[in-house]
């Protein structure tokens, strides 16, 4: 976590508790939502893909991001990415997750308590990515 | 799902990561980019800038109307809903409003034209509505003036919509950012002359708008205090003595040289070892290799165990001051055909704010800045002048939007006197001090730990004749305001039970009713907490409620109802949330309902709670209904949020949170012992405003103190125990 925020300044990845307990600085790691504050860079390896915050999506466009907008889910928003994090990796892996789902993969801590916005935003979110789109144009 | 197409590739010499080329340009660069002192906020407040309508108002010519918000935002909607009661009167386009924070030394230079800064007690709002209207409406007035002076035509035959002046009569119209230059050379009007819009009438406010803060907040690219980046800026990591009142006696640094990035290991004030050096991680480390000893002194021997012995002496002491002494309550209750008792006790409490408590400062021989999350940037102001001894003219507040606040920020600067303190030693350079979540906890100004003792007495027809309420604890104001206590009579502490209308009234009428509070102090210092001594004084009293109740065999609903008929704002909160959970009617089967009600903050709140305690005494609670009187609701979004966010923070403390005192320090360290509610815990909570439109009351705190009592009371309609001290995790419940 301390040489994404301090070496390489991408400070969306917050510090938390700086043990793994509150989700705050949870990136993805191959495409596993992992808590970057307990990974010491030394087990990082150079075919290691890590994705933050910062990269999930062009423009906040990912529908986390648009859901957590949309539903106006943050208060002070800084447990926000670590929680957005988290439900993408939830939403790949399971597309439309039950509330069970839900509890069990949405740990982090929110001190503002905006639980129950942020299961609603995962639920939309999972609506969102179901529902058929019109096709996109692939990024520029 | 769209895939991660847009990729860029960072070097950091070994190993690559793949960040978004996006993020990178926008959120990187943002980091990367010398935050100057006071460039991304009021500058434009510096002087009287030519687009300045009044404090309050600064128009772009691009028709944007900058709103200036002096209370501090924390996630509690502050500044939307600051900017749509301005709005409300300056009728300017809500879609051109963007906010910005006068600074305090701004606010001292031009003799406090923003008035009070201070974020706390739920008075964001309620406190600063009627000026920050007459402030939006006085632009208005004078930007209409300005265009009617440029047509020649009287001001009243002009109409404006969304930022847009009209005059029908000729078919001419233009636009704020056209007059504004015009306007802010006109006098303006007496504020006091202003006739405000009647708010059943509001267009902007009292609707529920979306928050104008939080497209940053889901892309990483809100900064907090924590993420701050400045040219040449070193690093601090700190270690507090952790006995309170004790003091550093050595620390052998040797063990530390040549470690890698430190710059100096150094201690302040003899109780605050520093070590700063060129990252946070590297400052960290260091100081957690270093051998350190400390010298607790006479408190290293005391313990909760000590303490809540101290608290128990009170509960029977001789001497109390009796707050409300109504009646004569001893010899009702000696006189009565029932008698109830209980003793009730609640711990020390941690904020744990999620960005642990920082700040980052700059002094030099004539000049002293702060960036800080604060909720009080005058306090900060006032700390850092007395912390560096420079004048507060010559001393700025730069304030960050906090991750939370809680009462940890607000007058208690110590956060800020330590990195000025810090900063002093490298002259001219940016320091930026990070507590680590364990000092965090360690080093808090924690909800004090009270204790209380109740008796009531019924008649033979099972009425309330007497009730007796004492609370022993430790006083906030003896800690941090001795002088507001006058002979020992301290009625901060009895908060929520109070005779007086307005704040904090208790709303039963009892005969004989004698309420005191007993000050038993410890070493351990204390301050507010989300709902202060609310949270508390509500668990007693409306558990407490429920005990008389089931003594005299009547329905709780019904048996409140009938002590409150002289209360019809605190009745009508507690019908309402009754009414919309189907009070009386059936439930699943295993689930079991709690009522509370309580007041605090200028509000009323009522909730019902929908809990089930399984075989085994595990408890889930499944739905909370809220209702609450604020007199006026601003933004009804928000103040649902306020009300999920207080149920959680409230569900928190009933349930897991308590800090251990022991050797003279606290033993509770991080989130493993500090344990707090997270998603799958968080039950359904609905939220019934009950808008009466004539008073002001606060949000972000009001509806805490309902929360544990009511779930509490759940838990004893499910078990037939009442559940008396706090958390619950420490109780067996079946």
């Amino acid at each position: 976590m301390w040489v994404i925020r301090e070496q390489i300044g991408l400070t969306g990845t917050k510090f938390g508790c700086g043990v793994a307990l509150c989700g705050a600085c949870s990136v993805h790691l191959n495409g596993e939502v992992v808590r970057s504050c307990s990974i010491p860079i030394a087990n990082i390896k150079a075919t290691d893909r890590i994705v933050t915050i910062e990269g999930l999506s062009p423009a906040s466009s990912h529908p986390v991001q648009k859901a957590r907008a949309d539903l106006d889910v943050p208060q002070c928003g800084y447990c926000q990415s670590g929680q957005i994090m988290a439900a993408a990796a939830l939403l790949r892996k399971k597309p439309t997750p039950t509330d069970q789902d839900i509890d069990e993969a949405m740990t982090n801590i929110c001190r503002c308590g905006t639980y129950q916005s942020i299961r609603a935003a995962v639920h939309r979110a999972a609506q969102a990515t179901a529902a058929p789109a019109a096709p996109r144009k692939p990024a520029a | 799902m769209k895939k991660l197409s847009r990729q860029a590739l960072i070097n950091d010499s070994r190993r690559q990561f793949l960040v978004g080329s996006a993020a990178v340009a926008g959120g990187g660069l943002a980091v990367g980019l010398p935050f100057g002192w006071g460039d991304t906020q009021a500058q434009s407040a510096a002087g009287a800038s030519p687009l300045e309508v009044n404090a309050w108002v600064v128009i772009k010519p691009d028709d944007n109307c900058v709103i200036r918000i002096a209370r501090s935002e924390m996630g509690q909607g502050t500044r939307t809903g600051l900017a749509q009661l301005v709005a409300e009167e300056l009728e300017c386009d809500w879609k051109k409003v963007p906010t910005e924070y006068p600074t305090p030394g701004e606010s001292h230079a031009r003799k406090r034209v923003w008035g009070e800064f201070s974020t706390g007690g739920s008075r964001g709002i309620r406190i600063s509505h009627d000026y920050v209207r007459r402030g939006g409406a006085a632009a208005r007035i004078i930007l209409i003036q300005a265009a009617a002076s440029q047509w020649k035509v009287p001001a009243d035959q002009l109409t404006v919509s969304n930022g847009v002046i009209t005059h029908a009569a000729s078919k001419r119209s233009t636009t704020y950012g056209k007059v504004a230059a015009a306007a802010a050379k006109l006098t303006p009007p007496d504020p006091a002359s202003i006739t405000l819009r009647d708010p059943k009438l509001w267009k902007v406010a009292g609707k529920p708008l979306k928050r104008l803060d939080t497209a940053g907040k889901v892309n990483g690219s809100q900064m907090y205090s924590i993420d701050l980046k400045l040219p040449g800026m070193l690093h601090a990591a700190v270690k507090d003595c952790p006995v309170f009142g004790g003091t550093l006696k050595s620390f052998d640094a040797a063990k530390i040289a040549g470690r890698p990035g430190v710059q100096r290991v150094f201690a302040i004030k003899n109780r605050t070892v520093v070590v700063v050096a060129d990252t946070w991680w590297h400052a960290k480390s260091a100081l957690d290799a270093l051998p350190i000893e400390w010298d607790g002194g006479s408190n290293a021997t005391r313990s909760s165990a000590t303490i809540d012995a101290h608290l128990k002496e009170g509960l029977t002491a001789a001497e109390a001051y009796a707050g409300r002494d109504e009646g004569n309550t001893l010899k009702a209750i000696e006189g009565a055909a029932k008698k109830i008792e209980a003793v009730y006790s609640t711990p020390f409490l941690a904020h744990v704010c999620m960005e642990p408590m920082n700040c980052t400062a700059r002094v030099s021989a004539d000049r002293a800045e702060v960036r800080v999350p604060t909720q009080n940037g005058e306090a900060s102001h006032a700390a850092m002048s007395e912390e560096s001894g420079l004048p507060l003219d010559k001393c700025e507040v730069y304030k960050q939007d906090l991750d939370g606040g809680f009462g940890r920020r607000g007058g208690n600067q110590d956060f800020t006197r330590m990195a000025i303190a810090i900063a002093k030693e490298f002259p001219g350079t940016p320091i930026k001090m990070i507590w680590s979540r364990e000092e965090d906890i360690a080093h808090d100004f924690y909800r004090p730990v009270s204790q209380c003792r109740l008796a009531a007495g019924l008649d033979e027809s099972d009425k309330l004749v007497g009730l007796h309420l004492r609370v022993s604890g430790q006083s906030i104001n003896a800690f941090q305001n001795p002088a507001l206590i006058k002979d020992g009579k301290d009625d901060r502490q009895l908060q929520g039970y109070w005779a007086k209308p307005g704040d904090a009234q208790l709303g039963y009428s009892v005969p004989n009713l004698l309420i005191e509070y007993a000050m038993r102090n410890s070493h351990v210092p204390v301050g507010t907490w989300r709902g202060v001594n609310t949270n508390q004084n509500g668990v007693y009293m409306e558990c407490f409620m429920d005990e008389i109740a089931r003594a005299a065999g009547k329905d709780p609903l019904e048996f409140r109802r009938a002590l409150m008929q002289s209360h019809p704002k605190h009745l009508a909160v507690l019908n309402a949330a009754a009414e919309r959970a189907g009070w009386g009617k059936p439930l699943p089967v295993g689930v079991h309902r709690g009522i509370a009600q309580f007041m605090g903050y200028g509000s009323y709140s009522a909730t019902v709670a929908e809990v089930s305690v399984s075989p085994q005494g595990a408890v889930k609670v499944h739905r909370m209904v809220f209702a609450l009187d604020y007199g006026h609701a601003v933004n009804p979004d928000q103040i649902a949020a306020q009300v999920e966010g207080s149920a959680a923070y409230g569900l928190s403390a009933t349930f897991h949170e308590e800090i251990i005192i022991k050797d003279g320090r606290v033993e509770t360290a991080n989130f493993h012992n500090y344990p707090v509610m997270r998603l799958a815990e968080m039950p359904k909570v609905e939220t019934v405003i009950v808008p009466s439109f004539d008073f002001w009351g606060g949000v972000g705190e009001p509806t805490i103190c309902v929360v544990g009592p009511a779930v509490l009371n759940a838990i004893y309609a499910a078990t037939g125990k009442p559940v008396r001290s706090l958390p619950v995790r420490n109780v067996k419940l079946v």
